[in-house]
């Protein structure tokens, strides 16, 4: 359980992290927090040949209001974020969310955007991104672009993301008025993978239900003002299109159940709570 | 740009319970290779290598973390505090390590370092946790001879202790 043999480059700022992964493409990996790259070198899950850390990129760091978004840059930590004053005001789904992420042993370094890299299907913050149509903002020699959860999370641990690009930050609309949110989330312990988690935001006529750890990726449906059977019949054909997987955690069907029972619940708690 | 080559050792250098040191790592040497072999500090144990067991946990830069999901090489310039940085002084052992000696809150002792690292940096920022908090933040590690009910009891006591004579540590 040793990591196999790499470069390590301790880049200074954004210019410098482009070339790394312009000369290296999928060869150099980005490090930042290391709480998802680390496990997965340790058990050589991942070879890389270079190593690019960019915790010393004064440009990545910090969380800012940005229009009506949130920017979250690359280099911003788990903790640092749960502890930002502003975030029950204006991101309540991940000030609901962020305590299931881990534990506060691994919150303490791994980052908002190194979650969203790894795009393990059942984490915590994809599902939010997604929830929340989150965008990231990635970066190349090439230029900038930007994509929204919902096109970058294209299968299990894998993303839109070119072996070029670098995650310079995520950008979250803040939480416009009237709306409520809630997350829940079943798992052996707390602090383990999800087995099944649920995000809802809902806000007048709309309620929007995202669900992890059932897929390869986290899924997301609309189910507007329905009530009653109606929203019962939509979470079974919900739970039914995503296409569970068994595993020694769980069954499928075990899952769809979750996403039928957990589902329902997360979306009435939503909705009482709009304010 | 500094770049470390793979094959080759890099002097690494940090603050180690207030002290200053140094030692040579490869890039790839995790920070519990590089404070038990290069450092000789063996307080901090190793357990799963991958995050989960919460053994190797020691406090970087104020804030408890995985020592085994830390390169040496990231942890250059860093302050960081160990088990043997615990006690006040040779032959006293903190009010939390005495705490869980009183408790029995341990018995083979493999997870006990990780755990007292966890507490003790806990302790600081929340003096008074309900014990529902205090459950929450121990599952970040993992226990599995002396069983957790001692473990919280130690926690408990110290956390009250701390608070009715602050100047102890």
């Amino acid at each position: 359980m040793k990591p196999a043999r790499f470069d390590y480059i301790r880049a200074g700022d954004i210019a410098e992290a482009h070339a790394a992964l312009a000369d290296h493409g999928n060869d150099a990996r980005i490090i930042a927090g290391g709480q998802t790259l680390m496990p997965m070198l340790s058990m050589r899950l991942v070879r890389p040949k270079i190593v690019v850390d960019i915790m010393h990129v004064a440009a990545l760091h910090g969380i800012a209001a940005s229009g009506a978004d949130i920017r979250i840059g690359a280099g911003v930590r788990q903790a640092e974020l749960l502890a930002w004053p502003g975030l029950a005001e204006h991101l309540p789904l991940l000030h609901a969310a962020l305590p299931w992420v881990g534990h506060a042993q691994t919150r303490s370094r791994g980052t908002v955007c190194g979650s969203a890299a790894h795009a393990d299907p059942s984490a915590e913050i994809p599902l939010c991104l997604l929830a929340l149509d989150a965008t990231l903002e990635l970066s190349s020699r090439r230029g900038r672009r930007r994509v929204t959860a919902a096109d970058f999370f294209t299968g299990m641990m894998t993303t839109a993301r070119a072996d070029n690009e670098l995650i310079e930050a995520v950008r979250i609309p803040k939480k416009p008025a009237g709306a409520g949110y809630a997350f829940n989330e079943f798992g052996r312990r707390h602090g383990d993978f999800a087995i099944v988690a649920c995000a809802a935001v809902a806000s007048g006529d709309t309620t929007r239900l995202a669900v992890g750890g059932v897929a390869d990726t986290p899924a997301l449906h609309e189910l507007g003002a329905l009530g009653g059977k109606e929203l019962d019949d939509a979470l079974d054909a919900f739970a039914w299109a995503l296409d569970a997987r068994d595993d020694l955690h769980a069954t499928a069907r075990y899952r769809r159940e979750l996403v039928r029972r957990m589902g329902r619940a997360t979306i009435e708690e939503a909705r009482a709570c709009r304010d | 740009m500094p770049r470390l080559s793979a094959a080759e050792r890099h002097t690494v250098r940090f603050t180690l319970n207030g002290r200053a040191v140094e030692a040579q790592a490869e890039p790839r040497m995790l920070l519990t290779d590089f404070l038990r072999h290069e450092l000789g500090a063996t307080g901090t144990h190793v357990g799963c290598e991958h995050g989960v067991c919460g053994a190797c946990t020691v406090e970087i830069d104020g804030v408890p973390a995985r020592s085994c999901l830390t390169l040496a090489v990231q942890a250059d310039g860093a302050t960081i505090r160990t088990v043997e940085g615990l006690a006040p002084e040779p032959g006293r052992l903190s009010v939390l390590q005495e705490a869980f000696r009183r408790h029995h809150a341990l018995q083979c002792g493999f997870c006990t370092a990780g755990i007292l690292m966890s507490l003790d940096s806990y302790l600081r920022s929340q003096p008074d946790p309900s014990e529902q908090d205090l459950r929450e933040f121990l599952g970040g590690h993992i226990c599995r001879c002396t069983g957790y009910v001692p473990i919280m009891a130690a926690a408990m006591d110290a956390a009250k202790r701390l608070r009715e004579s602050p100047s102890d540590v």
